[in-house]
């Protein structure tokens, strides 16, 4: 007998959350971060989706939280907490940077900045970083299933690897 | 709530105009580069979301080769040229009169610099073109940046050329214009332009054309 998975898809400066036995993913992460935040034990998790590092640099007030490292991270950690997640743990993939040129544009070091500044959000909400798999120059398809807390990680030219 | 842009018939008739004025252009560069007839669809104007944007390309996991420029000058943005692997491997034989070229994803070292510098001088003599029709009918001064080229999946490539828009707003307004080779031809050209502007470009362009 075969059981049809349900994955729950996450896009661009978006974030979800689910629970086993569903999976979450999000496809095509370049410069941008996905970060998982999930309990272990209740097999809760969530996926945030990152395009930018820092939403101080927003220049409309009413941004989408969700684009940015600093207000994504902590909007993730109050969902789950709301779904009653406790003693929460963060895997997180992405931040490559695709463009070997662009000195001195928005393209340079974006990467490494969105990677940054998740670091940074997750230290200041004491979240443990289990795992992580960042930077680089390639694409990447990441996926998390709750009930093993193992995140799956695909790019171009590589078989299918988990962390 | 965020951003909606909103368009009048008129605007987007006017933004198609300048689809089909600049991929017109480049699409002879490109004819007279291959020897060969490029056809130039409809353009399509679309206000779309990121992950809208991306699926005009195939989706996020599509492999794509994607050329991008930024547009400095009066009227700024983002120029965006996509071909699948198949014809970027084309155009690679063409330029370099080489029919054993051979370009996917698991093309490295010299071959893949060849790949690329090629890849990146049809970028620049298509994103010229575009770009200096575009100038010519609108009176701005309109330059491109070097090339960015990536090779990847389509969601990790495209969201580079949204990055400065995604600073002001969630959605990007897009004049997608795709080129076509003869039907009857063995061989398949099927690129896309994308032209983002930025969205304080859009009053600076109607208005130099007569439209408020």
């Amino acid at each position: 007998m075969s059981i049809t998975k349900t994955i729950v898809n996450v896009g661009i400066a978006d974030t979800k959350t689910v629970q086993t036995p569903a999976n979450i993913r999000t496809l095509g992460l370049g410069s941008c971060v996905g970060t998982v935040l999930y309990d272990e034990k209740r097999q809760i998790a969530g996926l945030s989706h990152i395009l930018l590092p820092d939403s101080s640099q927003a220049k409309t007030s009413n941004f989408n939280p969700m684009k940015y490292a600093d207000t994504a991270i902590p909007q993730l950690l109050e969902m789950l907490q709301v779904k009653g997640a406790r003693n929460i743990k963060a895997k997180m993939a992405g931040g490559a940077q695709m463009f070997q040129t662009g000195k001195g544009t928005s393209f340079m070091r974006i990467g490494d900045k969105n990677i940054e500044a998740v670091q940074e959000a997750l230290r200041k909400s004491n979240i443990r970083i289990v795992s992580s798999d960042v930077g680089g120059n390639v694409g990447r398809t990441i996926e998390f299933d709750p009930s093993t807390s193992m995140l799956s990680i695909r790019k171009r030219n590589h078989d299918i690897y988990t962390i | 709530m965020m951003d909606a842009f909103h368009l009048t018939d008129l605007q987007k008739d006017i933004l198609k105009e300048i689809g089909n004025i600049g991929a017109g252009n480049a699409a002879t560069s490109l004819s007279q580069l291959l020897g060969q007839k490029i056809d130039m669809m409809v353009p399509n104007v679309e206000i779309a979301d990121f992950n809208e944007v991306i699926e005009l390309v195939g989706g996020p996991e599509q492999p794509i080769v994607g050329l991008m420029f930024q547009v400095e000058g009066e009227m700024t943005g983002v120029m965006a040229i996509v071909f699948d692997m198949r014809e970027a491997e084309y155009l690679v034989q063409k330029i370099t009169y080489n029919n054993q070229s051979r370009l996917s994803e698991q093309t490295e070292g010299a071959d893949l610099d060849i790949a690329m510098s090629a890849l990146s001088e049809i970028g620049n003599i298509l994103t010229g073109s575009y770009l200096t029709a575009l100038s010519d009918f609108t009176g701005m001064n309109l330059q491109p940046s070097v090339p960015h080229l990536g090779m990847d999946m389509a969601g990790a490539i495209m969201t580079m050329g949204l990055l400065e828009i995604s600073q002001v707003t969630d959605y990007a307004i897009i004049i997608d214009t795709e080129i076509r080779q003869e039907e009857e031809s063995h061989e398949n050209i099927n690129g896309n332009f994308l032209f983002i502007p930025d969205p304080s470009s859009f009053q600076k362009l109607f208005a130099k054309l007569g439209w408020n």
